[in-house]
């Protein structure tokens, strides 16, 4: 088994590579905004244009299912944004990660970087594009204001959640699919049918007596960190649960991979 | 303290076929059972390094001679940690500056010192670091104003003289060369190679992949032949020859 090949010695190395990647501070932020301002270079608005795109078709979709879905109008709207800037941020950092590897070969190939740098930077890129999406939420959230509790404190911790949690699935996908190139297409197309399972168009409460459904669904419980505070809501002690567990078991298992199959990396992408 | 010590290291590239790449395959072989047997047999590996095994101490200059295909690049970049051998351990104590491609990381849209702060952190150096050697970096790439100008307006030149000018800033211990750097019209080719040559003699070890036997006879003290990605020979060369310039 693949297994027998793990020891003291490969987990410390992978487990250097996180730190030694994440302690990087002058390469992947750098890579990250560079990533980004290559996209907007000369563009008059920059990443705002995501802003704005993620804008207009909340705008539009927002009054369209409202009444679908028989909701208040304003409840409704803030809901839709909040959810759906949260999840642009969940699925980008999910389909990337499987090409995070891949993409990075130049860079893997020519010189030696903690793999952990190339997650860190596209981490840290979908967090700067989430930070300018934000301004929609701030505009709705003007708009049609909650009244908010002490909870609205732990957003951000919601936030650092994501993106932590970002940081393993990247580890792993992103080794898996160096492997593996059917991978990134398979995960393609679970995203894509993960957005009407989960809920952010439409409410958990409307499932009636089938509610209790939502809470297998792992994504549900890392929308719920960020959304719920912003709402005025609280976060239930069985979300803060869940994704406690993931963030462990996701770390513990991408750790024995990463062990294993760290130095076979440069030999995939 | 500078050193390598390489001991029967092996990299076999494993070649993933149309066949064995998709996952479909490798969960019929753990159906089918015998999954590492099978593996192991199956798996069509291309083998670029074959048991070397070499020492290199603070002040070799080392020449990597072959023909194309016999393993130079591959040992040179196993020496800058991208590959962890397959077999064999190699251990490097010291700071390895792997020239083997001055340009990665460069941003055509952006400007050159931009890209100079780019390709400096890549290099392992602190925003701090870069602006003590911004200085003499932009004098020695006699760009000018240029140098506040998108790269993708630079001539193919000029975007050399930018990276070379960038790589060659930082001090090493070990200096890792695919081939012989060399950028530049007549005047500036001359300019780059003496920087290049103080870079090299401030650098403990030296290690260039050619197949340029004068040139490895001008520069270097120590040759390894490759050949099919095994060491055929170690020489050592005539220690006057060495002390001589290009």
């Amino acid at each position: 088994m693949w297994l027998a090949d793990i020891n003291r010695h490969s987990l410390r190395l992978a487990a250097k590579d996180i730190v030694d990647g994440l302690s990087s501070i002058y390469i992947w932020p750098m890579l990250g905004w560079q990533e980004i301002r290559q996209r907007y270079r000369r563009s008059l608005l920059g990443p705002f244009w995501l802003t704005m795109s993620t804008g207009a078709l909340i705008a539009g979709m927002g009054p369209l299912y409202g009444r679908l879905l028989n909701q208040p109008i304003s409840e409704y709207f803030s809901y839709l944004a909040i959810g759906f800037v949260v999840w642009i941020l969940i699925s980008t950092v999910i389909v990337e990660s499987c090409v995070v590897f891949i993409a990075s070969e130049a860079f893997i190939k020519q010189i030696r970087l903690p793999f952990t740098v190339h997650v860190a930077r596209l981490v840290w890129k979908n967090l700067i594009i989430f930070a300018h999406n934000l301004v929609i939420v701030a505009l709705v959230l003007v708009f049609y204001r909650p009244t908010w509790n002490w909870h609205i404190w732990l957003m951000p911790l919601g936030v650092l959640l994501i993106a932590v949690n970002g940081l393993w699935l990247g580890l792993l996908l992103g080794l898996l699919c160096a492997r593996f190139r059917d991978i990134p297409q398979i995960v393609a197309s679970l995203v894509q049918i993960a957005f009407f399972l989960t809920p952010v168009m439409w409410k958990s409460s409307m499932l009636g007596k089938y509610e209790w459904s939502v809470k297998w669904n792992p994504l549900f419980h890392f929308l719920e960190i960020v959304r719920a505070p912003l709402l005025g809501g609280s976060v239930s002690a069985a979300t803060w649960q869940a994704v406690a567990i993931i963030t462990i078991v996701g770390f513990t298992f991408t750790l024995i991979f990463m062990a294993r199959f760290r130095s076979r990396i440069a030999y995939w992408v | 303290m500078a050193q390598i010590i390489a001991q029967e290291i092996v990299v076999d590239f494993p070649i993933y076929g149309a066949k064995s790449r998709s996952l479909k395959n490798a969960f019929m072989r753990t159906a089918t059972g015998g999954l590492l047997a099978r593996d192991q047999s199956d798996r069509i590996i291309v083998r670029a390094l074959d048991q070397c095994t070499f020492e290199m101490a603070p002040g070799d200059r080392v020449g990597v001679l072959g023909h194309n295909g016999s393993g130079k690049t591959t040992l040179l970049r196993v020496l800058a940690g991208v590959y962890e051998p397959s077999a064999g351990a190699i251990s490097i104590s010291g700071r390895v500056a792997a020239m083997l491609n001055i340009s990665l990381g460069m941003d055509m849209e952006a400007t050159g010192i931009e890209n100079i702060y780019i390709r400096g952190a890549i290099m392992g150096m602190k925003p701090q670091e870069i602006d003590g050697l911004m200085d003499e970096i932009c004098t020695f790439s006699e760009l000018g104003d240029y140098l506040y100008m998108p790269v993708r307006t630079y001539s193919s030149g000029m975007a050399m003289r930018l990276a070379f000018a960038v790589s060659t800033s930082v001090s090493a211990d070990i200096v890792l060369m695919d081939e012989w750097l060399s950028v530049g019209d007549a005047s500036f080719a001359k300019k780059a190679q003496d920087r290049l040559n103080r870079l090299i003699e401030q650098a403990k070890i030296l290690v260039i992949a050619t197949h340029d036997e004068s040139l490895v006879r001008n520069n270097c003290n120590r040759v390894l032949r490759l050949d099919h990605g095994r060491l055929v020979a170690a020489e050592t060369l005539n220690a006057r020859d060495a002390a001589l310039s290009p």
